[in-house]
This record gives C-alpha cells, sequence and structure tokens, in this order.
C-alpha cells in the first residue's frame, strides 16, 4: 500500500455531556479507538448513520478538535509537531451545506481569497489571478467573482466551497457529505469535478457520506463506522461484494437503487439508535443485530483481519 | 369518474406575482390518484412539485393564485371551497406529510397533546377516544411503549421517531389521501427504509391514495405505481412506473437517470452523465419547451412546441418533439435504456 498522507492510531474523543443541573456530567465517546489510513492518492470514504462520530473524525483530521488520546499523523508525523495554521495548509474541508459554509456578507472573490490572505500566500497583487484561475478549475464563469452567495445557486455555491479548498493547494481533502444537499443533476455535476480535480491536483479525499452509491462510486476503500468505531474496513469492491458485518450488511440493503422492480426493502435493523453516553455492553451493535448471539452481549468484538479486509465482529471469530 | 378514484386534477396553475413580474411555478399540472395507489411526482428544486402539493391542500402563500380546469376530490370539486371547509378537509380526509419532522411538530406540547388535537378537531369524540386512536397508530407505526411516549415532547424522540409521530398525526382521521413530501430526506439511509416501507404497509392496509413528492429516482422506482416527472412547472413525463424507468422517453428523464451512480452498473472513476446548465427563471412570459436550453437535442422548433404529450399507450407520455422513432432507434443503437 501506499504511504499514508494522512493516518490516525487509536484516537479516542469524549466529550463531557452534562445530565442537567445538580446532575454532574457523563462521558460520551465520540470516537472510540479508531485506527485509519488515508493512503496518498486515494479515496477513502467514510460511512455511517448519524450520530456514530463521523463528523467528529472529520474535525479531529482537520485538527479542529484535539483527541482525548492517540494520535493523528500528517505524512507520518505526529500532529503535535504542527500548529493549526500548518494543518490548515495540508488539509482542507468541503463541507455539506453551501449555504452556510460561505460567509453571506463577503463576495466569492474574498471567499475564495481569504486563505490566502489568512497563510499570507504571495503578494495581494497576485491573489485576483488567482481566484481567476480556481474559478477556471472548478468551471464558474469569471464574473461571479463580485458576486456574494445568495446571488448563486447550491450548484454553484458548493463549486466556491471546492475553490476555496483548493485555492492552497492542500495534500488532503475532507469532503464531508459534499453532495448530500444538492440535486440530482447538479450532485453528479459536482461528483465529476472531484474526481477530474483528484487527477489535476493528485489529491486525496476523505469521503464522508450516508449515501453509498456515492461512496461506491468515487471510493477506493471504504470504512463503516457505528457508535464511534470502525466495524469493517475493506477496499471498495472487497466491501461492497462481500460485506460481512451485519451492520455494513444492513446499510447496503437500505440503499434504494432506481430498480422498479423491487419493492422496500426490509432491514429489521430495528428504530431505536442505541443512546451513545451509555452504549450497550458487548458488541455495541447487538441490539440491532439479527446475527446476535449470547456472547455479543457480553464480550465486545476484537478486529479480524483477512487480508485488507477488517471486520469487528464476532461472527469472524473476533472473541479470542 | 373511475369508481376508485380518490383526487383528480386537471391543469392546475400557480402564479404568484413578484418584483419581477409574475412567476408560473406550476404551468397546467394534471393527474389523479386511486384508492391504494401511490404516484410520485419527481423533480429538481424549483420545479414546482411542493407548490403543487400546497395548492391540492390549499395551504398556498396568500398572494399565490391558484387555477385549475378541475379539482375534484372524492368527486366533488374543491376548488372553490371556502377556508373553513378546506380545513375541515385538510387533516381528515386528506392529509400530509412534510420534510423536516423537526419543524411541523410543536416543540412545546406533547405527542399525546399533538395527536389527540387532530382526533378532536375532526372527529369530535371525547379525549380517550383520541387518546386510544393516538396509542393504537403509534403502535402501528411502530412505536414502542406507545402509551408511555403521549406525555413525551418531540425533542426526546429521534429524528426517525419522529417522522414516524407525523405518519400516525396524518393518519389519526383514516384519510384517503395522503400527501408526503420529501418525508425520508433528512433522515439516514437505513431509517429512509423503514419508513418507506412502513408508509407503503399502511397504504396497503388502509387502502389510502399516496402522493409522494421527491427528488430520489431510488425511492420512485422503489415505491410508485404510477410516475410523474417535472420540469419548470409542467409534466414531461409520465406514466407506469416500470415503463418510465425502462423506457424513459424524454431528455430529461433520461438525463436524471444517468446522474445517478448505480451500484452494480456505474463504474468507479468513470465519469456520471449530468445534465448540464441550471433550471430556467419562471418569471414573464414563457413559451416552448422550457428544458430546450439543457437539452442535447435542443432545434429551432423547440421554442415554439406546444404541450402537445406523445402517447406511448398504457398511460406512458412525454412532452417531446422527438418521434417515438428517433428516440427507440437511438436506444435501440446504444443497447442501453
Amino acid at each position: 500500500m501506499t504511504e499514508a498522507a494522512l493516518e490516525t492510531v487509536d484516537v479516542t474523543c469524549v466529550f463531557q455531556v452534562g445530565q442537567g443541573f445538580l446532575r454532574g456530567s457523563k462521558p460520551l465517546r465520540a470516537v472510540n479507538g479508531v485506527s485509519l489510513k488515508i493512503p496518498r492518492g486515494q479515496v477513502v470514504g467514510l460511512v455511517g448513520e448519524s450520530g456514530c462520530g463521523k463528523s467528529t473524525m472529520a474535525n479531529i483530521l482537520l485538527g479542529l478538535q484535539r483527541p482525548s488520546s492517540g494520535d493523528v499523523l500528517y505524512s507520518g508525523n505526529s500532529a503535535a509537531g504542527f500548529s493549526r495554521r500548518q494543518i490548515a495548509r495540508r488539509i482542507q474541508p468541503i463541507f455539506q451545506d453551501p449555504y452556510s459554509s460561505l460567509n453571506p456578507t463577503k463576495t466569492i472573490e474574498a471567499i475564495i481569497s481569504q486563505p490566502l490572505r489568512i497563510h499570507n500566500v504571495g503578494a495581494p497583487s497576485e491573489w485576483t489571478a488567482r481566484v481567476t484561475e480556481m474559478l477556471d478549475v472548478v468551471g464558474l464563469p469569471r464574473r461571479v467573482a463580485a458576486s456574494y452567495p445568495s446571488q448563486l445557486s447550491g450548484g454553484q455555491r458548493q463549486r466556491v466551497a471546492i475553490a476555496r479548498a483548493l485555492v492552497m493547494r492542500p495534500e488532503v481533502v475532507i469532503c464531508d457529505e459534499p453532495t448530500s444537499a444538492l440535486d440530482v443533476s447538479v450532485q453528479s455535476q459536482i461528483l465529476n469535478l472531484l474526481q477530474d480535480l483528484k487527477e489535476e491536483f493528485g489529491l486525496t479525499y476523505l469521503l464522508i457520506s450516508h449515501n453509498l452509491a456515492v461512496v461506491q462510486h468515487m471510493a477506493d476503500r471504504v470504512a463503516v463506522m457505528y457508535l464511534g468505531r470502525i466495524v469493517e474496513e475493506a477496499d471498495s469492491d472487497a466491501l461492497f461484494d462481500d460485506p460481512r458485518h451485519p451492520y455494513t450488511r444492513a446499510l447496503l440493503g437500505s440503499v434504494l437503487t432506481p430498480d422498479p422492480r423491487l419493492g422496500v426493502p426490509d432491514t429489521h435493523l430495528g428504530t431505536i439508535f442505541p443512546n451513545p453516553i451509555d452504549p450497550p455492553s458487548g458488541c455495541p451493535f447487538h441490539p440491532r443485530c439479527p446475527n446476535c448471539t449470547d456472547i455479543c452481549q457480553s464480550v465486545p468484538p476484537h478486529l479480524v483481519s483477512d487480508g485488507d479486509h477488517e471486520t469487528e465482529c464476532h461472527l469472524y471469530g473476533g472473541a479470542s | 369518474m373511475a369508481s376508485g378514484v380518490i383526487l383528480e386534477v386537471e391543469n392546475l396553475r400557480v402564479d404568484i406575482p413578484v418584483a419581477a413580474g409574475m412567476l408560473h411555478p406550476v404551468r397546467g399540472i394534471g393527474f389523479s390518484v386511486s384508492r391504494g395507489e401511490t404516484l410520485c411526482i419527481v423533480g429538481e428544486s424549483g420545479c414546482g412539485k411542493s407548490l403543487t402539493s400546497l395548492a391540492i391542500m390549499g395551504l398556498l402563500p396568500k398572494t399565490a393564485q391558484r387555477t385549475a380546469d378541475r379539482m375534484d376530490f372524492l368527486g366533488r370539486d374543491i376548488r372553490h371551497l371556502g377556508e373553513r371547509e378546506m380545513a375541515r378537509q385538510r387533516g381528515g380526509s386528506m392529509s400530509m406529510i412534510f420534510q423536516e419532522p423537526m419543524t411541523s411538530l410543536n416543540p412545546s406540547y406533547t405527542i399525546g397533546n399533538q395527536l389527540a388535537e387532530v382526533h378532536l378537531r375532526h372527529v369530535g369524540q371525547n379525549r380517550t377516544a383520541a387518546r386510544d386512536r393516538a396509542v393504537f397508530l403509534l403502535e402501528k407505526v411502530g412505536i414502542s411503549a406507545a402509551a408511555s411516549r403521549l406525555g413525551q415532547y418531540p425533542h426526546q424522540l429521534s429524528g426517525g421517531q419522529r417522522q414516524r409521530v407525523m405518519i400516525a398525526m396524518a393518519l389519526m382521521c383514516g384519510p384517503e389521501l395522503i400527501i408526503a413530501d420529501e418525508p425520508t430526506t433528512a433522515l439516514d439511509v437505513t431509517i429512509q427504509a423503514q419508513i418507506l416501507h412502513l408508509l407503503a404497509e399502511l397504504q396497503r392496509e388502509f387502502q389510502m391514495g399516496m402522493i409522494l413528492i421527491t427528488h430520489d429516482l431510488g425511492i420512485v422506482a422503489r415505491v410508485a405505481d404510477k410516475v410523474q416527472v417535472m420540469y419548470a412547472g409542467k409534466t414531461v413525463e409520465e406514466g407506469p412506473c416500470e415503463t418510465v424507468f425502462d423506457a424513459p422517453m424524454h431528455p430529461y428523464t433520461q438525463g436524471l437517470l444517468r446522474c445517478i451512480p448505480i451500484p452494480g452498473l456505474t463504474r468507479r472513476g468513470e465519469r456520471l452523465g449530468s445534465v448540464p446548465g441550471i433550471v430556467p427563471n419562471l418569471v414573464g412570459t414563457l413559451s416552448g419547451c422550457m428544458f430546450r436550453n439543457r437539452c442535447d437535442h435542443a432545434r429551432d422548433a423547440c421554442a415554439n412546441m406546444r404541450d402537445e404529450p406523445t402517447h406511448m399507450g398504457d398511460g406512458h407520455a412525454y412532452t417531446c418533439l422527438r418521434a417515438p422513432e428517433e428516440i427507440l432507434g437511438e436506444r435501440q443503437a446504444a443497447g442501453t435504456p
């Protein structure tokens, strides 16, 4: 495998959640011992339901959230050696909602050139040229430089967000649900653009999404998160062809492909997403698992590797 | 009128005066829904699909003007019903499920209160009857310990549970027609599948008609009996679900279907199809096919085209100048839909 552009080593992130007046607080393990490698030049997909810790992971990788324990490695070097600003030069985010991620009071030019200003890159006279270049790259007409976000459509705004992320030529881009807020036809335009930019700038992506069809289309490797743990991780083909963890299977079973001959699948997952403050004993997935056995209720499973395919489930002998 | 038809709409238009002139978000839509049937209205933002549903419910903003050649609900013309009479229908025999369950439930009243209110208002029996109905329906929609949930507030429930409460509320008075506007867009994939499964089951059990409004073609394929594709306030293609997905005729429908990555069909890294350009502005006088500026097959005649759908039989029709032979020939040559 190629060198990791970004890697987390046993990262845990605990928040203290208040229980109300005089009741003290309880720990919430948003991310619980996650080791994830993002190889240079690849696309790693991170999937899971809301509340599983995907976005906390993104914040940790961006240096916006300090992990409680564990380490983040940037090209093999510990995060401790980097300032926030240095991390920001290497890693940039694209967020889900282009309506709230762009400052409505600034022009598009000011938005795209802000990273240059903050990092003091080049002379201010060059900034306009850089902005124009980025507008060309993301396929926006040059005249929008003087516009405000409210004058643009959702797809155009997401292109601005991409231009802003790429103006510093980062190594890694964290795409947190980059197309969820967009229409289908716009979604495909943005996915194609992300694909092209990856080739052009040699980018590495972490693609966080709950849309598995999008993840399958984009990602080389996929990690499935449940309640702060990565429960399955494999190369994209292996994961989609041979999903092992019952949760991964349920997720894949819930994908509604446009096939009019199939009905709505019944996932048998149950409705209750466990409370992350008070996670279930044993395997955290056991209350919803169709393959639950006695051992699942008491003993947490270990990660089992089969080549590149890692699964954390008792079905695959994780009890040792 | 066929015996099973619940709602019949012809040439529905909505016009809204705006600063720049008259906005025409819905420009002559027609459809019918029968008992036990699901009609899916698909389209992108701004195509008028949500306004269509609000127009049926009589919930349009005050400035909007609604006209229609026909709007018959349960055999009764509802075009000129007064607000009081419409309010009696809404929540009674026709009800609606909105997209965002957090904003459509009142955060300061308990679930039980909000569920009972619908029943008391429309059925008018006593509180015990309303409460019993609420518990019955909460169990029906898969909420555990239903009786104890009645005292809970919306913030104590998860997104999926809230949407279930919304569905229970829509069912309180045994409606004939349910309009669901993007009912699962705000939810996780797993919950989305569960909610759609539940809706389909309840619909079968109570033999309701359902209009489901969505932009997600995956949902449409799985739940619809009939599909209506909307673009710029007009129907560009309609027909039975399987036919429309197997043999889409309108360039817009074809474009939409090429846009979505489909596991097993589209290959990783391959470019997805796209519909270039953006939706047109619907202010002022509009003529011709509004899709022509984004269409690969546009020709001069498209600018003056009239709305005369080409019928393919079996209710399948599309509004485009291209002849069926041309489209079918092209499809055969390409070997793909």
